[in-house]
């Protein structure tokens, strides 16, 4: 004999339907968390209470390294803080022992680091939008970034032969010249690319399934993004204009002319996903911008200063900002005036974008969870380093 | 505003807590005494002509010479666009300082690194854990006196040079 079972589905509690909160694994080789970093989630049906994030799966024990293996073997290492821009942590890292040391770099040597940072900005854009979209479920549109990420492997290539961890630069300037042919072929390539970059916005940005899935979901205040230090296009998204490359000058950036893009709420609440997003697509047109004038503008020169092998600047400490990929990274460098470095911190724009995300995931649903990682373009080895 | 007078301000309230003279540099330095931090920060993110409304950076450094360890709070201001380094020893077989944290949310986590890597205490941190190395990890890497364990869990963190074999 059966008995009904007497419940009333629309009262929550006692005598009606019982919910009790879910704790959901999400990690650490989940295929769209970019890199090897984990998520505790605890949810109530689809929505999240919150989202606990756990690093340190990628922790090299990189600034350990850089106290035992000096200044200048130290280069290498930080291509591998954030291997998908690594231009810009050569520069910081190499920026903060010249300014330890008091070295001046060569105008050439300016040059052709904005070019080389620039390159590697775009080729990073391009696979934060690519991943984006994939991460919501457009797979094509990354096959198509990844396309054009390829040209600039090959152009960065050229450059220092490398085609993702560079080791380009060096104290007091780069490594090597510019290639015989390279203005040609680069801007061969940027003919090609701009008018790219329109395609896209006319094939995902403005998507009315795209802008659904990205606009009004997790929204960042300006208040909060200063806060929690959210840094470069996460917080531009957040509609802070502040840009360390025009805002805090240096290396050749003085010379050129570019804006600095940043999120209006354009399709929905000010400081949403799809605001992150749009800024990184505008800001791969000023990447352009910049290298047509700094590859038409390099000035004639050597492109390294003299620096002596046995690197021992005084003892002092110095903390750079500069313009990664993922916005103002942070090198803090103690010297004690030996030939190993007392002690470095790296303070990059993931770390934060990634403590954020606790009080950003609040109430939004599981599947927008991947939506907000990848719009915030957190790079694991760089939350850990 | 100029380094000078935010040392002043901060001389002003705190009298004894600041250092006298501002280290120089692009982030110009002020010492403070550890113990006051709290109230320095709420000062310094409060007061409208400070406006310190972001925590850049916070790094503890191990001066094992001096038996101290230092930990530098670099701030910056969007709205003024001006910048400070604070800069709070402790000694080093106890280090505590005051948490920052409930006044730059960003501190949570830089200063669980902090604790993970160096082993400073942050009084009243609300979740003061271990944040890069595993939960049961012995010791403070970044202390230069840290010794690597031999093995992990049974797994060996030695093996035989490559020259060798």
């Amino acid at each position: 004999m059966s008995t009904a079972i007497d419940i009333d589905l629309h009262r929550e509690g006692p005598g009606g339907l019982e919910t009790e909160e879910m704790t959901l694994n999400m990690g650490p080789q989940h295929p769209s968390t970019h890199g090897v970093l984990r998520f505790v989630v605890k949810a109530d049906g689809e929505v999240m209470r919150r989202a606990i994030p756990d690093i340190g799966y990628l922790h090299r024990s990189i600034e350990k390294i850089a106290e035992k293996v000096g200044y200048h073997g130290f280069m290498p290492y930080t291509d591998r803080v954030d291997y998908v821009s690594a231009m810009q942590c050569n520069q910081g890292w190499a920026m903060a022992c010249e300014k330890l040391a008091g070295i001046e770099v060569p105008r050439r040597g300016e040059y052709c680091r904005v070019i080389a940072c620039e390159f590697g900005r775009i080729a990073s854009h391009l696979i934060s939008v690519g991943a984006t979209s994939m991460d919501i479920g457009a797979i094509t549109p990354f096959t198509h970034a990844i396309r054009e990420r390829e040209y600039i492997n090959d152009i960065l290539e050229e450059l220092c032969g490398a085609r993702l961890t560079f080791n380009y630069m060096r104290i007091g300037g780069c490594a090597w010249d510019l290639p015989p042919g390279f203005a040609r072929r680069a801007i061969a390539y940027l003919d090609r690319f701009e008018p790219l970059i329109d395609e896209y916005n006319e094939l995902i940005s403005f998507n009315k399934i795209y802008v659904e899935r990205l606009a009004n979901v997790a929204p960042v205040s300006r208040e909060r993004a200063i806060a929690w230090n959210l840094v470069g296009p996460n917080l531009r998204g957040s509609g802070v204009p502040y840009d360390v490359r025009r805002d805090v000058p240096y290396s050749a950036y003085p010379d050129f002319e570019f804006d600095v893009p940043f999120g209006t709420g354009e399709r929905g609440t000010l400081g949403d996903c799809y605001d992150r997003y749009m800024v990184r697509m505008r800001e791969m047109k000023e990447s352009c911008r910049i290298l047509r004038q700094a590859i038409e503008g390099i000035p004639p020169g050597p492109v390294v200063a003299k620096v002596p092998r046995t690197f021992k600047p005084a003892a002092g400490a110095v903390y750079t900002r500069v313009e990664g990929s993922r916005g103002d990274m942070g090198w803090f460098v103690v010297s004690d005036g030996t030939a190993f470095p007392a002690r470095v911190h790296i303070r990059t724009g993931s770390f934060a974008a990634m403590a954020a995300i606790e009080e950003l995931s609040q109430g939004l649903m599981i599947a927008d969870l991947v939506a907000v990682i990848a719009s915030l373009d957190i790079v694991a080895p760089e939350v850990d380093r | 505003m100029e380094a000078e007078r935010i040392h002043g301000l901060l001389r002003e309230k705190f009298g004894n807590a600041i250092e006298q003279g501002v280290g120089a540099g692009d982030w110009p330095v002020v010492t403070v005494d550890g113990a006051s931090l709290a109230g320095i920060g709420r000062l310094l993110r409060d007061d409208p002509s400070l406006d310190f409304d972001c925590l850049s950076n916070l790094s503890g450094v191990d001066r094992k010479n001096d038996d101290l360890i230092e930990v530098w709070y670099h701030l910056f201001s969007y709205g003024k666009r001006h910048q400070v380094a604070l800069r709070a020893t402790t000694p080093r077989p106890d280090p505590v300082l005051p948490t920052v944290s409930h006044l730059w949310p960003i501190a949570d986590w830089l200063e669980r690194e902090c604790w993970d890597l160096l082993g400073v205490r942050f009084v009243e941190h609300p979740d003061l854990r271990r944040l890069l190395m595993p939960e049961d990890w012995v010791g403070h890497p970044l202390r230069k006196d840290f010794v690597e364990p031999d093995e992990y869990h049974g797994i060996s963190t030695r093996r035989e040079s490559l020259l060798k074999l």
